[in-house]
């Protein structure tokens, strides 16, 4: 197991964004939250970029990446 | 049947059936409805034999659908039916007009509305394969008179079809679909058979719907690499829907202009004119067999006639009838129906001569004496 | 991540559906599972009908199909028929699969024909506005049943099942994981193959029933979702409100166009 704390990355496409909340529910570690029309990213230490809010976004506006 | 010219006795239906066949249809959905059926039995006979595919769907609605999808996975495709099924394959048949796809439907027409006369002789559908479906839309509808003239329209049919992108109606009534008629077929090998204009760019530049000089644009089939989107919804070239007036425009224009403009091209008929004639005859289908013969009868009596007798009853031949219109004093128009072609005769008469209808909607063919009669009445006036 | 731009028409996003609208994870689903499949999009025609869900057919880079209300299967079965060697899929709504195109599916289902039906099931007419639906359940708020449905609700997989479809599933948005493995088992099945997907409207259905939005939706269906296995070992009563997901039938028979060209082939060797 990893023990280094790298930060995985959470990219938001603002234009496709619908602000549905759904990623947000999906999260299992509140990482995301809504802010206004858009998502927010507001803890990306909790991130395990486990890609439950990528698989479930409707819109293909919130792309994880895994740091390695 | 190659290469040669055969003597054959055979139905309406029947010499539709084959002409499909030589025709280059290799697809047929259809669902049984008299007096149309035996085309589909047929063909479920022999499609399958010459590498073509025959299916018989749930109704009249999902065959439209089928040829539809049929002839954009790339082959030739048909339906039959008659009025009540004509009627529901409507909206499909819409679709054909907007998306281009070219199809061909056969209505083989009976008594109407409705159930009406089942078995019986009609040309009650003329108005309804031109303005069926919703919306201003191209269409091509031919009109045989005889079983050697089914044979070679419906080759033709498919050869329009394919050529401009749109459906074509084969409208037949049920004299014609059922008469057997000893006919000379022509010589398979020297019928011209169209096919579709593929494009010759490649993928990446190829606009389904484009702009082109001619107004058609080239058409390739589903799975041979040009991967594009059909759609009922209004399109601009590529093919996606839009809500730009101007593209509107553009497209329903062309869509519109389509047929109009190739009119010379697709109109196919008999003018026969007797110099200083004063009465002229419209006809078309099976009721111009009654006029064939009021017309000898008549001419053998000394009564000049101009005769037009249309194997292409839309686009209308408007120009030809103007013509008529300036030299004779009175059109006759017979038809099995309550006067549907007569109206559209003196729109393009325009007022320059009397149009004389002569109706009959009881399932029975018009005498030829009866048109002889009016002929007389006229011509002492 | 999985790369959706090999299978989109990039310049048509944003997708035309509600903040919330399911649709968009059931088509992500399904372009998952076309790349598990190996398939190439040369390969493929999507068809769909008239309706929100419809619409998917617009953004997805195959040779794509978008025909009249209800007769999405219709316009299939004729393109199968031609170029059977073709992977068909059909995309369509409960409305447009089992109200005005109900004939074509049973008898699509019948045949056996080798269409791939993914039919998104959001109980209500979306397009329209929010007209019930053959699946808006009993007692369900629909534009056109403002004191509540006094219908009865299709249980359309088990309509495939009864008519003779080879394959029928049912999944969620909620489970996209599942859903993945059962649209990639249905077009890779050889027979008609549905795939019943639960997919919330929060817009035309959700808000007149007062069930929250999209995501409170999708969150629902968790709640309500039984598996198949689980299901077998429970009793009819306990079922009642719940929505059995999984691999509800999976059978080998023959095939309508594979019979088709085997006749052929007969007959074209018969006449040699
Ligand atoms: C012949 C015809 N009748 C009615 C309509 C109007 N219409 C469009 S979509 C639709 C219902 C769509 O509902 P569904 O199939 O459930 O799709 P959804 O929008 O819910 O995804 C209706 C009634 C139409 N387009 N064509
Ligand atoms: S699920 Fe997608 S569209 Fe919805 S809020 Fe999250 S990122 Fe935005
Ligand atoms: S990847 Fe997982 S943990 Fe990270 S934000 Fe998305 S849902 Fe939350
Ligand atoms: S109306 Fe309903 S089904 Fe249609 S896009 Fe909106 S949420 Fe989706
Ligand atoms: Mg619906």
């Amino acid at each position: 197991m990893e023990k280094t704390k790298k930060l995985h990355k959470i990219e938001i496409i603002e234009e496709l964004c619908k602000g549905c909340d759904i990623c947000v529910q999906f999260c299992p570690f509140d990482v995301l939250a809504m802010n206004g029309p858009v998502v927010e990213v507001v803890n990306l230490e909790k991130c395990t970029a486990c890609g439950l809010c990528e698989l479930h976004c409707p819109d293909f506006a919130i792309i994880v990446t895994k740091n390695k | 049947m190659e290469n040669q010219k055969q003597v054959r006795v055979m139905t309406g239906n029947e010499a539709c059936a084959e002409g499909a066949i030589v025709a280059g249809c290799r697809f047929f959905a259809g669902y049984p409805i008299t007096p149309s059926s035996e085309i589909a039995e047929i063909l479920s006979y022999l499609l399958p034999k010459v590498g073509g595919k025959f299916i018989q769907m749930e109704d009249e609605i999902a065959s439209m659908g089928a040829i539809i999808g049929g002839s954009l996975a790339g082959a030739k495709a048909m339906t039959a039916t008659s009025g009540p099924g004509f009627s529901l394959k409507q909206e499909n048949l819409g679709y054909a007009s907007l998306a281009e796809v070219p199809c061909v439907v056969v209505d083989v027409m009976r008594g109407g509305p409705s159930t009406g006369l089942p078995t019986l002789p009609s040309q009650g559908d003329i108005m309804q394969t031109r303005w069926g479906t919703h919306g201003d839309h191209p269409i091509i509808v031919l009109m045989p008179s005889g079983v050697r003239e089914v044979f070679e329209l419906t080759v033709r049919a498919f050869n329009l079809a394919e050529r401009y992108r749109v459906p074509v109606v084969l409208l037949m009534d049920e004299i014609i679909a059922h008469v057997s008629e000893k006919v000379t077929l022509p010589d398979v090998s020297e019928l011209e058979i169209v096919e579709r204009t593929k494009p010759t760019i490649p993928p990446e530049e190829f606009l389904p719907y484009q702009m082109t000089e001619s107004d058609i644009p080239p058409f390739v089939s589903f799975g041979e690499g040009y991967r594009y989107h059909v759609t009922g919804l209004v399109h601009d070239e590529t093919g996606f829907p839009t809500n730009n007036n101007e593209e509107i425009n553009r497209f329903l224009n062309r869509l519109n202009r389509k047929v109009i403009r190739y009119k010379d091209e697709i109109i196919e008929l008999e003018n026969e004119k007797d110099e200083g004639a004063r009465i002229g005859i419209f006809s078309f289908g099976s009721t111009s067999r009654s006029a064939r013969q009021a017309i000898a009868m008549a001419r053998d009596k000394g009564i000049k006639i101009h005769s037009i007798r249309t194997k292409v009853i839309w686009p209308f031949p408007d120009e030809q009838i103007l013509e008529m219109a300036e030299n004779v004093d009175y059109i006759i128009v017979p038809e099995l129906n309550f006067g549907q072609v007569a109206h559209e005769v003196e729109w393009a008469s325009r007022g320059k001569c009397e149009v004389i209808k002569i109706n009959r909607v009881d399932g029975e063919p018009i005498n030829p004496l009866q048109i002889l009669e009016t002929i007389e009445k006229l011509a002492s006036k | 991540m999985f790369n959706y731009e090999k299978y989109l028409r990039m310049d048509k996003l944003p997708l035309i559906w509600c903040a919330g609208c399911g649709d968009g994870i059931v088509l992500k689903s399904m372009l998952r599972a076309i790349d598990r499949t190996g398939l190439s999009k040369d390969e493929i025609a999507m068809v769909s009908g008239i309706g929100c869900s419809s619409r998917l057919t617009g953004y997805v880079d195959f040779n794509t199909l978008h025909t009249t209300h209800g007769r999405a299967i219709a316009y299939a079965t004729g393109i199968k028929m031609v170029k059977p060697e073709m992977t068909v899929i059909v995309v369509t709504g409960d409305g447009d699969a089992t109200a005005i195109g109900g004939n074509h599916y049973i008898h699509a289902a019948r045949r056996n024909i080798d269409l791939t039906v993914i039919l998104f099931n959001n109980h209500i007419y979306g397009m329209t506005g929010g007209q019930v639906s053959p699946t808006t359940p009993g007692g369900f708020f629909a534009s056109t049943a403002p004191y509540g449905n006094q219908d009865n609700a299709f249980n359309i997989s088990g309509l495939a099942q009864a008519a003779g479809a080879s394959f029928v599933a049912r999944g969620t948005v909620y489970d996209a994981v599942k859903l993945d493995r059962m649209i990639e088992k249905a077009i890779l099945k050889k027979g008609f193959s549905v795939v019943e997907v639960m997919t919330p409207c929060p817009t035309a259905f959700g808000r007149r029933n007062r069930l929250g939005n999209g995501a409170k939706m999708i969150m629902d269906l968790k709640k309500v979702s039984v598996s198949v296995e689980k299901a077998a070992k429970m009793e009819v009563e306990e079922l009642n409100d719940k929505i059995v997901t999984g691999i509800l039938m999976d059978v080998d028979k023959p095939e309508y166009t594979e019979r088709y060209l085997k006749l052929m082939e007969k007959l074209q060797n018969q006449s040699k």
